[in-house]
């Protein structure tokens, strides 16, 4: 759907829900959110982090996952809300340099934290070696699973540089080597319903300076 | 999700008195199991209490040459620890056997051990389940049953416990180290940790209101050769059919432990004895007593093949 066309769009509905909410609530002392009778509004609670380099402070409803403080409260929509429940990795993201879901971590639980997003990533004239990578060999379909693809892929990388074992490590006692089986396995929490992993492959491996 | 107050514990014992004394408090720390569920509604907890902050996320060697696991350390820190792949691999084989690399970042080793059962029937909130609500029945029990257990069920719940983590926990004799409300820790073994269903499938751990995991406890290296070997539904990121944790040693004893068959890691000391036999006899004894249902009931030759494969693998080094 196109947004802001119409007199009200999506996100102004949204918007005006979530200041309308913002009034209610209490906020206590020394970062807890006070017990709340069965009539009050769910309590809320202010927590502060960086994300993509920016400090970042929000008021929020103690419920909202990571994903939903970036995507609704943030505005940045890169990262996408796919099955919500850690199965997909859509909204993978990376947090103090490790990829999660964002789906299933609650944002008050992130205070202090510095959370790097696609946006964060690299901008359309800057892009990431890995985002430049995907573009060159169609990692991708619909898009939508990509942003979370490319934050995965990019922490995957990491991880094989860091020696973390991994399910098609031979050796654990060794290194894991720079190599497309590695990869693959370690991408299998990211699901591409469009089928472009074979692509996906080939961008990692070029960006890792091996081939697929 | 049903609205929660939140607070971050100052200290471990601040923690578990905190939990005992809250009504529907609940600890959180990766919270990849947790907040899947009470999005679902099936957790319902009024108060969490978030432990990230309270250290608890070292690996440290033990007096008696072991190793002590804080609660916190995450799954991919455990599988990658240089001590844990040297003298204990079977422990890094299952964690990295277990769910994708976004989730062993914040997956606890606490966590692990007390995520919930992936019945489909205890997920799906219209069914009955012994386990979700007491006394409302069981929906697996002549449903589908195929992920289901084989071993240590009973007539009220079937559910198996879906860690990879904790079945070479069981093979390696770890112990559980807790916290009461009152500041006092006791050990738990693992065999003793986990509980068999009977007429309370609600109840599934030893831990008392308010207990707090604070570290597990790996005895001395036993040496030998560690296996895990996961048999599931596709290659990456699904729960285990069938898994065997095994330490087999050069004269072809040792230990040996299923995952994916039954309502905690399953281990049988007497199927132990009779590795050096092969693994007809382990598979026999391990599954005495066995009730498998008709979808499920490929499990029992699945495990004895596995095992099979596991013990010639220990044997061909």
């Amino acid at each position: 759907m196109t947004e802001g066309t119409g007199a009200i769009s999506r996100r102004d509905v949204l918007k005006t829900s979530a200041a309308g909410a913002a009034l209610a609530g209490s906020i206590g002392p020394a970062g807890v959110a006070l017990a709340q009778p069965d009539t009050a509004a769910p309590p809320r609670m202010a927590v502060s982090f960086k994300v993509n380099g920016k400090p970042t402070t929000l008021q929020l409803d103690t419920r909202t996952t990571l994903l939903d403080a970036l995507r609704e409260h943030m505005r940045l929509t890169g990262t996408k809300k796919g099955c919500d429940h850690g199965q997909c990795g859509a909204c993978t993201v990376i947090v103090d340099g490790r990829r999660i879901n964002s789906c299933l971590t609650l944002a008050v639980m992130h205070e202090g934290d510095e959370i790097t997003t696609i946006e964060g990533l690299g901008t359309p004239d800057h892009l990431h070696p890995m985002q430049a990578a995907f573009v060159e060999h169609d990692g991708y379909q619909c898009g939508y699973c990509t942003p979370g693809q490319i934050c995965s892929a990019v922490a995957v990388l990491e991880e094989i540089r860091a020696g973390i074992p991994s399910h098609v490590t031979e050796d654990i006692a060794a290194a894991p080597g720079m190599t497309t089986l590695e990869m693959r396995e370690r991408m299998s929490g990211n699901i591409c319903r469009c089928g472009a992993y074979s692509n996906i492959a080939e961008a990692m491996a070029q960006v890792a300076g091996t081939s697929a | 999700m049903r609205p929660f107050t939140y607070e971050r514990a100052t200290s471990a014992q601040d923690a578990a008195a905190k939990a005992a004394a809250t009504p529907g408090a609940r600890f959180i720390a990766g919270g990849t199991n947790l907040l899947d569920l009470m999005k679902l509604e099936i957790e319902t907890p009024g108060h969490l209490i978030d432990v990230n902050g309270l250290g608890m996320d070292g690996i440290d060697e033990t007096p008696d040459g072991g190793l002590r696991i804080g609660a916190l350390v995450r799954n991919t820190d455990l599988a990658a620890d240089k001590r844990v792949r040297k003298d204990y691999g079977v422990l890094t084989r299952a964690l990295v056997a277990g769910a994708s690399g976004q989730l062993r970042n914040k997956a606890t080793t606490a966590g692990n051990l007390l995520q919930r059962t992936r019945c489909p029937y205890f997920y799906d909130v219209n069914m009955p389940c012994n386990k979700r609500k007491p006394g409302s029945g069981c929906g697996a029990i002549g449903g589908f049953s195929r992920q289901l257990g084989v071993v240590g069920t009973s007539d009220a719940c079937i559910a198996t416990h879906p860690s990879d983590m904790a079945v070479a926990m069981s093979v390696l004799g770890a112990s559980v180290e807790t916290m009461r409300p009152d500041g006092t820790t006791r050990a738990i073994p693992i065999a003793d940790f986990h509980k068999l269903p009977g007429e309370t499938p609600n109840v599934e751990t030893a831990l008392e209101k308010g207990e707090l995991i604070i570290s597990v406890a790996l005895p001395r290296p036993v040496g030998g050769r560690h296996l895990y070997r996961k048999v599931r539904d596709r290659a990456s990121y699904a729960f285990a059919l069938v898994s065997v944790a095994a330490v087999i040693g050069k004269d072809g004893s040792g230990a040996v432990a299923l995952g994916g068959v039954a309502p905690r890691p399953w281990r049988v000391q007497e199927a132990d004895a009779l590795l050096p036999k092969g693994a007809g006899p382990v598979a026999d004894r391990l599954f005495a007593g066995a009730a498998p249902r008709e979808d499920n009931a490929f499990k029992l030759l699945l495990a004895r093949r596995t095992i099979a494969s596991v013990i010639a693998e220990a044997r061909s080094a």
